[in-house]
């Protein structure tokens, strides 16, 4: 009876802790999907950006413009403050804006907008033909609406996290909070606790 | 004709109860970027419609929504947006905005941006309420 309970008790763990690492990220977690990998765009001083540049780091890339007086903003004001909220580890986060509206967005215009929220930023930018390739590799629909005299954007408003090997692991939705953004990053930062804990036991 | 229009329509002004606009901001923006958002909180005793505004910041002020369909991010002119009678009405990150488009000049941190909103009520008398709007830097979140 003993014995029964032991085995029954261990069968379970690894689900249970399975259970706890999926549940463990407010954001979706996308590991394995068919994201970019990469992109052939620039950064505001001209030279030729790659995702690869941030390795070590964990990234978050997002995809939006800056006449946008709403959901940008916000994107980056919470990547600010989740940075913030992770303390030293700030350091290990690189933040990525790809503009989706190169025509206006230039690249001083850019730089100074990224610096408005933290001078580590990075802004990307490219040709017309390479934004809509970017967008296309890393599934991100955009598109111009005439508004007035002018034109404003629609665009999909995720925010991809790539661990610090590169790979894509996460899209968090524009609702999830600084808090919940913070939390997940600390977990694809130390993964290594629950693996551990796993060894520990079956060693 | 639009004289004696504008004097009976200022005559008929003070008879309004005025529309309350509660903690108006606008989001600062950097050199070169030539629009953003104002935010406030709109409260009218009774029912009314924003249905437009102008500011002599912006080349053109529009009643935007900004609405999440299946995390695309839209946004869309209103023709006018209802303020029923004696419930906030919230223009917020994540919902309405009046979107300030064609602006003169960079707007600061701690600069005044005059907003003019235009209501027009169900016998369809217009109104209009002139507001001081500060601006807030970029990264604020409300």
């Amino acid at each position: 009876m003993q014995r029964r309970t032991f085995i029954s008790s261990l069968a379970a763990l690894p689900l249970v802790a399975g259970t706890a690492h999926a549940a463990g990220f407010t954001a979706i977690d996308i590991t394995g999907a068919n994201i970019g990998p990469d992109y052939q765009l620039s950064y505001v001083d001209g030279k030729l950006a790659s995702l690869r540049d941030f390795k070590g780091k964990v990234v978050m890339l997002f995809f939006g413009f800056t006449q946008c007086p709403d959901v940008c903003p916000t994107a980056l004001a919470r990547a600010a403050e989740t940075k913030r909220l992770l303390g030293a580890d700030g350091d290990k986060l690189a933040v990525v804006f790809v503009t989706v509206d190169p025509e206006r967005d230039t690249a001083p215009l850019l730089s100074e907008y990224m610096r408005a929220f933290d001078p580590k930023f990075v802004a990307v930018r490219g040709t017309l033909e390479q934004t809509a390739k970017a967008a296309k590799d890393f599934k991100i629909f955009y598109r111009k609406v005439p508004s007035g005299s002018s034109y404003t954007m629609d665009h999909t408003a995720l925010t991809y996290v790539f661990d610090a090997s590169g790979k894509i692991r996460l899209a968090m939705k524009h609702a999830q909070t600084a808090q919940e953004c913070a939390a997940d990053l600390r977990l694809l930062m130390a993964p290594k606790k629950e693996t551990g804990f796993l060894k520990g036991l079956f060693q | 004709m639009k004289k004696l229009l504008s004097l009976l329509l200022m005559a008929a002004l003070p008879a309004l109860a005025q529309v309350t606009v509660g903690e108006p901001w606008v989001r600062a923006t950097v050199a070169a970027q030539k629009a953003t958002g104002a935010f406030m909180t709109l409260t009218s005793p009774q029912p009314l419609k924003l249905v437009g505004a102008s500011s002599p910041a912006a080349g053109a002020v529009e009643v935007h929504e900004m609405k999440m369909e299946n995390d695309m991010m839209r946004m869309r002119q209103m023709q006018a947006l209802d303020l029923p009678g004696g419930q906030a009405v919230k223009l917020a990150p994540g919902g309405y905005h009046l979107m300030l488009m064609g602006l003169k000049q960079q707007l600061k941190d701690g600069d005044t941006v005059p907003l003019t909103l235009e209501f027009e009520d169900a016998q369809r008398v217009r109104s209009k309420v002139v507001v001081d709007a500060p601006v807030k830097p970029l990264n604020s979140a409300r």
